[in-house]
This record gives structure tokens, sequence and C-alpha cells, in this order.
């Protein structure tokens, strides 16, 4: 079947969808949230478990439609193994992206460190669905910052 | 005579476009309907040749424009068949029409005379399980005013109301009866005259929401038997920004006023109080949607030109050949009545482990709209346990093409995501 090239439904994205990465709910961890997108009922429960700075791993659990599911499957992969400044710092990256109305080009800056997240591209066209892009990286954002304040009221 | 669907869909320029380079397939006439050349010209024609404020004016044009908007009230009155055009006021939408109701409702408390609206604890007020938003949420607001209970019918496993629960919930302690003609989320057409002699053998006024209906079914509203029905003017090939309240006449005398301002009074006196003007206009406060009023006008002539019997046919027979279509595709389930049986051309469907949104998006790309979401309905979704439907609604304009073109669509989707 073909479809607009500029079309958000890249061949990863349904891969993603169909077989999703980091997708059990992981135990122990350090926070656990859980987002909702109340406007499509969309929903992720995740979590992380952080030590030093970094995130050891992270797991999730959710419903939804392709993109925030698919979206929040590559988060995972990106964020995990990686330091807690770095995985905001690509969260940035990917809210400006989709945030861009499609007006941005992609680097290669981008495409090196976002990888597989660039996919996304096509979805900042359609402004209705931006936030189901976002939904598990607000998600990892607001789990860090959680297990970061727990993790400082444990060794202060 | 029925329609001819070709010559009807000239009346629409919309229909003429492309979307993503192939023709529109309009899917979405329950959200809203799209609009014939008559009553875009109607429109236009009042702005640029006879605008001006109705009621208040003595010139020409003043008395040009209120000839029109009021011509509008003569039109939709025999459109509904009510036995006086000042039994039909003109309202935003159904939205509005039905919460022009409830806060009358409310302000009957103090108001002397209109003590047979007034509600209070330990009244009841019934709706459906399938109603929308704009027929559960101002009653629920009524009932948290007056202290009244809020109560609803259920509906079964086919979208069809539970006909033992009308007898059971529907009792001396209930004030107000308020269901949807035809759902929109499920197409389900009610038992309309069970319900109506319901509520009057206990009582209660009745209400009757017919947005979905009025595009194709015949509102005789002295053989509904109701005491208040409300329809929507953008659902009915009309502008937005207009719809209608009809009431019986004897209650509108002694119902109070929502909207307090011009139009809507009688005298105004500073000291003594304000005196307000009999109906309709005493629910018309303010500059109206003077120009929506006589397009709106404009549809009812167009629609009543075709024939409702004509557009009723051909909303059956659309509704029956896609739901064989619908039918016949693996993993597709229709949420909603089954059979062609007291149904309106509206469908319901989800598909396994794909989401609504992502089969909107991707028809989309192939032209076809169609709504995802919980249609403003969110209870039938919750009723049957899933997070939302996609909906494909017919119009006048709608094709058996058309509807061949979604079936194909849904499994082009299907084939992407399997």
């Amino acid at each position: 079947m073909t479809l607009n090239v500029d079309s958000m439904y890249q061949e990863l994205i349904l891969d993603h969808y169909k077989n999703p990465q980091h997708h059990e709910l992981i135990d122990p961890f350090s926070a656990e949230v859980h987002h909702v997108n109340p406007t499509c009922g969309d929903e992720v429960t995740l979590r992380v478990r952080v030590s030093d700075g970094i995130i050891d791993d992270l797991g999730w659990d959710g419903q939804g439609c392709s993109i925030s599911q698919a979206s929040t499957s590559v988060m995972s992969g990106l964020v995990v193994g990686r330091k807690i400044t770095d995985a905001l710092e690509l969260q940035e990256r990917f809210l400006e992206l989709m945030q861009s109305r499609g007006t941005t080009e992609i680097t290669e800056d981008d495409e090196e460190t976002l990888e597989d997240a660039v996919a996304f591209e096509g979805v900042s066209k359609y402004p209705a669905r931006v936030k189901c892009a976002l939904l598990g990286w607000m998600a990892m954002k607001s789990a860090v910052a959680e297990a970061e304040i727990l993790d400082e009221g444990t060794s202060s | 005579m029925s329609i001819d669907v070709e010559t009807v869909r000239k009346d629409f320029p919309i229909l003429s476009r492309t979307v993503h380079g192939v023709p529109l397939v309009y899917l979405d006439s329950a959200n809203s309907a799209q609009k014939p050349q008559a009553v875009i010209d109607a429109e236009t024609d009042l702005y640029a040749h006879h605008y001006a404020n109705v009621a208040r004016a003595v010139h020409t044009l003043g008395s040009e424009v209120t000839h029109a908007y009021e011509g509008a009230r003569d039109k939709v009155a025999a459109f509904l068949n009510a036995p006086s055009r000042d039994e039909v006021i003109f309202t935003r939408n159904i939205t509005e029409a039905l919460n022009l109701l409830a806060y009358s409702f409310s302000n009957a408390s103090t108001f002397p005379g209109a003590e047979r609206f007034a509600l209070k604890p330990g009244d009841e007020i019934v709706v459906t399980e399938m109603e929308h938003h704009s027929n559960i949420v101002p009653w629920q607001l009524l009932a948290q005013r007056t202290g009244a209970s809020f109560k609803y019918l259920p509906i079964d496993e086919d979208g069809r109301l539970a006909d033992s629960a009308i007898d059971e919930l529907i009792t001396e302690r209930t004030r107000v009866v308020s269901f949807v003609y035809q759902s929109n989320a499920l197409g389900t057409i009610n038992p309309v005259a069970r319900l109506v002699a319901k509520a009057k053998s206990v009582g209660a006024l009745s209400i009757i929401d017919a947005a979905q209906a009025a595009p194709h079914l015949t509102l005789d509203v002295q053989a509904l038997g109701a005491d208040f029905v409300a329809f929507t003017g953008h659902k009915l090939y009309g502008p937005t920004g207009v719809g209608v309240l009809w009431g019986r006449r004897e209650l509108l005398a002694d119902l109070p006023p929502f909207l307090g301002g011009g139009e809507m009074i009688e005298t105004v006196d500073l000291i003594r109080g304000t005196t307000y003007a009999e109906p309709p206009h005493r629910f018309e406060a303010g500059t109206p949607m003077i120009a929506q009023a006589v397009a709106l006008g404009a549809a009812v002539d167009w629609v009543t030109n075709l024939g409702l019997h004509n557009l009723d046919a051909h909303s059956v027979a659309l509704t029956g050949y896609a739901l064989e279509q619908l039918r016949g595709i693996d993993g597709l389930r229709i949420i909603g009545p089954a059979e062609n049986v007291d149904r309106g051309p509206t469908i319901s469907f989800v598909l396994d482990g794909i989401h609504p949104h992502d089969v909107a998006q991707l028809l989309d790309e192939f032209g076809i709209a169609v709504r995802a979401g919980h249609h403003c309905a969110r209870p039938v979704c919750v009723r049957y346990g899933i997070p939302a439907t996609t909906r494909a609604s017919f119009g006048v304009y709608t094709t058996n093409d058309e509807i061949d073109a979604l079936a194909e669509g849904i499994q082009k989707v299907q084939a992407m995501f399997s």
C-alpha cells in the first residue's frame, strides 16, 4: 500500500507498535508514574530504576494508539543505560521536534542522538497527534524527576 | 420518487474537492452535515442585500430582515407540524436548547406561577445510557442545583434500551424524562412513543433530543406527543450556530426565562422590576443568530423539497448496505444494533488490535473522513468496555461506492497492521 511520503505511519513505528520494547513493568524500581491523555484516553504506567545519575532500567505498560505506544517503546530503548541528564536532553530535543509543526530540519546530530525517534518527525505535522507521541517521553521525565527526589531523600 | 444521489451531490460544492489527492469521501455527517449551495446562498444573500438587526428597527432593512428571520420560524414550525409558530425558539444549538430547559426549570423554584417546573429532593430526572454529553451534563447540573436525583435507563448488548427498565425507572417520582431519538454513538432509534407514554402516565415532562433524527425522520411534534423537542441546524444541512427548541405552548407560557437581556422583555423597570415577553421571544435574549436562522429556513426548504420519506428510504438502504459490507470484514465488531431495524445511518465499530485513532487517521490518507473517539457519549464506550470507536455516518449525498471505499480502506488499514 502506498501512503503519502510525509505520512506519520513509518514502517518503524508500526514495527514498534507490534513489538514494543521494555513493555513490562520492572521490579524493583525507584519510581512509578501514570500518565493519561484525557482527550483520547491513551495511558501509560512507567517505572524507572536509577542509581548514580543513570537510568539502569525502565519498563512500561499502557494502552493507546500506535503513535503513543511506538513512541514510548522507542524512547525506552534510547534512555535505558543513559545518564539522566542526557535522557532529559533527548526529551527536550524530541519535544522541540514534535512542536515544530514540520518546520524543523532533522540534522545529522539529531539522527545520531535521537536515532529511531526521528521517525516520528511526520507526527509534528498533525497537531492533534503530537500529544500521542509525547505521552511516554513526558512520563519518563516525571518518573526520573521523582526518582531523583527520592534518591536525594535517602542519600542525605 | 426516490432520491437521485448524483443530482443531489451537485448541490454540495465541497463534495467536488479532493483530500490528499483523492476524492473526498465524507462519512461524518452525524458529526456535522455538509451544506447545499442553497443554504450557503441564503446566508450570503441576507448579508449582501437585507442585513440589519431584527425586530427593533423601523427602516426598510430592519423590516426585511425581521420578515426573513420570522419567516424562518414559520418554516421550522411547518417542518415540525407545530400547532403554533410561537412554540419555536431559536437557540445556538441543541446543547443550548437542552440547557435552556434545565436552567429554566431551576429558575422555576423562585418564579411565581412556574411551580410545575420546580424540582426538589426526592424528584427524579431520567435519561438513557446512550445520551451524548449534551443530554447528560445539563441534567446532572440541574440535579445538583435542586437536590433531585439523576437516573438513567440502561442499554443492552445490542445497543437497545432494556425495555423492562423503562417501567422500573420511570415512576411517580420522575419529573423529567429526556432521551435521544436516535443515538449518535450507536445508531439506535429509540421507542419514542413508549417512552413519551410512560412519562405522561407518571406526570413527568418528556423531552426528545432529535439532533440525529431530524435529517431523515419526520418530526411531527403533534404525533410525537412529547412536551419538548430539540434539534440542531448544522446536522440538518443547515449552518452552524442555530438550533431549535420546540415546546408546548401552554408549558412555554409558564416557563421562566433562562437568559435575560434585550428582546425577551415586556417592560423593564429599575424599581418595579421587569416583566417578560411572551414565547418565543422570552427565550431569545439579545441579538439572535439572524443569518443562520434564515439559512436554516433554507435548509428546511431544501430537505422538504427532497421529501423526508425519501431521505429516510435512502438512509435505510445505505445503512443496510453498509452493515452487510462491514459484517463481512474479519476482526471488525459493530458496536450498536446489528440488524437494520430501528436503526439510523450511523455505524460505530472497533477493529481487533488497531486503535480507532489510527483507523481514522489512516482512512483520512485515502480521503475518507470518519470520526474516532467516544463521540461525546463516553458512557457508551464505558458500557462496552472499549476506549473509543471508529464511526462512519451517512447523509443524503452518501453513495454505495463510498461505503465500498470505506470497506476497502478498512481492509487496507488491517493489512498495514497485520
